[in-house]
């Protein structure tokens, strides 16, 4: 479903991803760990495009994106994002918040478009919210409703940008609960999260990277269980128990 | 403290005491001034020329009918045509073809380093001169609106580009994730966004234009195109009397305080509403 082969991207002088190759199987739920600055987010947002790689090949469904030729707009439709900051369209109520891509991008008449709205809404937990503008929820509330917006769309992919790190611990469940829910009906999911519990009893497969490289992936309980790499070994360490780190034993975050 | 207490052997002033002494010299000061201006004032000529109410009343109804209408059009048709162009331009600065850019960033300067006034005479005898044979639509009124678009449009792309940087990069890219393109993504997500932000601005460009409707006498008008200080000013002329004055600038008074205030209202509205 996902294929990415020998990616480079940089930011000017600083190569944040030096040379990636990855698959995503169909019905597979990937979640990316590692140390921020690793480039996990950056890998992501290359997968639609949001970054331009460098070099390298992005496939996804069969279409290369790194194809100068592609209709980058139109593979977008099948994959959708959720950020870390939600990004929901604050002048919009979040039935038009919903609505809007389907009507302005698939051209859905009004009513088909709302029905698929409410119908997503609900999955999410949030029918009773429709008419509510984003300032008014909660911050796991808006991550839901971005939820809602991108399976709309009906997309083929979803690619989840750290979506719990914006939230109040408590506001966390709720929108795990949701992903959970996706990842049981067989969606195809790539999900950068620093939420190990999640990641072990969710994913498929758990990818750590480290200096823009995967330094080692694995089945998730394996991986996060017992790391074979002294890096995944250390990171992982400090973030299930991070009140055991030394003093001077942290280096960059 | 008790370094203060050591040096003063003179009794010095507490805090409060300075303080009423202060407040009193101002208050004092602001009442000689005002008594002063009110008994050198002649009031018998004052009222004669500035509040003469038979003059007053032969204004009624063309400083409302011919003045303000006529203000009124110049300002809105120049200010929706400032508007379309501002947002133009705003869009020419932002764009990624660099002569765009270059054009906006040139018109922008040369517009707001002028003279409104220059542009006035420029539209009233350049373009004519300029495009022999045609003529804008309404006459004099598509050169007011023209002068006043051009001269907004200045300020307004500005305001505006400010205001679409002012809308995180998330929306745009949460729309083009959406699968819009870059276009549709500007226009239903970022645009209505940033034109909410430059709504209390532009309120105050339109206080502004309102006033600088005034040019429109250097395009010559008829006396049915005058609009409110042209025709004041050639009412104060013929009857020797400066309240034809006064009138006319309570008319603008009423329109641009009220205008002023709702910006205010607007600006303190976003204020709160921000997150």
């Amino acid at each position: 479903m996902i294929e990415v082969r020998d990616l480079h991207k940089s930011f000017g002088d600083l190569e944040v991803l030096r040379g990636i190759d990855l698959e995503v199987e169909a019905g597979e739920v990937v979640c990316v760990i590692g140390p921020s600055g690793s480039g996990k987010s950056t890998l992501l947002r290359c997968v639609n495009l949001l970054e331009a790689p460098t070099s390298g090949k992005v496939i996804v469904d069969g279409v290369e994106l790194t194809d100068p030729e592609c209709d980058i707009d139109a593979v977008r439709r099948r994959i959708g994002m959720v950020f870390q900051q939600f990004n929901l369209f604050p002048h919009l109520s979040v039935l038009a918040n919903v609505t809007i891509a389907q009507r302005k991008v698939l051209r859905r008449p009004a009513a088909e478009a709302e029905k698929v709205a409410r119908a997503n809404l609900e999955r999410v937990g949030l029918s009773d919210k429709v008419d509510a503008y984003p300032a008014q929820l909660s911050g796991g509330q808006q991550q839901r409703v971005a939820i809602a917006r991108a399976l709309a769309m009906g997309p083929s992919v979803m690619l989840f940008d750290e979506p719990t790190s914006a939230l109040d611990p408590e506001l966390v469940g709720d929108v795990l609960a949701v992903m959970r829910g996706l990842a049981v009906d067989g969606m195809t999911m790539m999900v950068v999260t620093h939420e190990m519990t999640f990641a072990r009893e969710v994913a498929d497969r758990v990818i750590f990277m480290d200096e823009g490289v995967i330094v080692e992936e694995g089945p998730a309980a394996e991986m996060i269980g017992s790391p074979a790499s002294d890096r995944a070994r250390t990171f992982l360490s400090r973030v299930l128990d991070p009140a055991a780190a030394q003093v001077g034993e942290v280096e960059e975050a | 403290m008790s370094v203060v207490a050591a040096e003063g052997a003179a009794p010095r002033l507490t805090r409060r005491r300075r303080r009423q002494l202060v407040l009193g010299g101002e208050y004092g000061l602001f009442l000689v001034v005002v008594a002063v201006l009110l008994s050198s004032a002649d009031w018998h000529e004052i009222h004669a020329n500035f509040a003469n109410w038979d003059i007053a009343k032969q204004l009624f109804p063309d400083v409302i009918t011919i003045g303000l209408r006529n203000t009124l059009i110049f300002t809105i048709t120049g200010f929706a045509l400032g508007l379309a162009g501002g947002l133009v331009l705003a869009l020419m600065r932002l764009s990624s073809a660099a002569p765009y850019r270059w054009f906006a960033l040139a018109y922008i300067e040369i517009f707001r380093g002028l003279p409104a006034l220059l542009i006035f005479v420029f539209v009233g005898t350049g373009v004519p001169l300029a495009f022999p044979g045609t003529s804008l639509p309404g006459g004099v009124y598509g050169q007011a609106a023209l002068a006043l678009g051009l001269v907004s449009a200045a300020y307004m792309a500005e305001t505006i580009r400010a205001g679409i940087e002012a809308v995180p990069r998330g929306q745009m890219e949460a729309a083009r994730t959406l699968g819009m393109s870059h276009g549709k993504a500007m226009r239903s997500i970022v645009i209505p966004q940033a034109l909410r932000i430059v709504i209390p601005p532009l309120t105050n460009e339109l206080v502004l234009l309102f006033k600088d409707s005034s040019l429109a006498l250097f395009l010559g008008i008829t006396l049915q195109q005058r609009e409110l200080s042209k025709y004041a000013n050639d009412v104060a002329s013929q009857q020797g009397n400066s309240t034809p004055i006064i009138i006319a600038a309570v008319c603008y008074l009423i329109i641009t305080i009220p205008l002023s205030y709702l910006a205010r209202r607007l600006e303190a509205r976003q204020k709160r509403g921000q997150r």
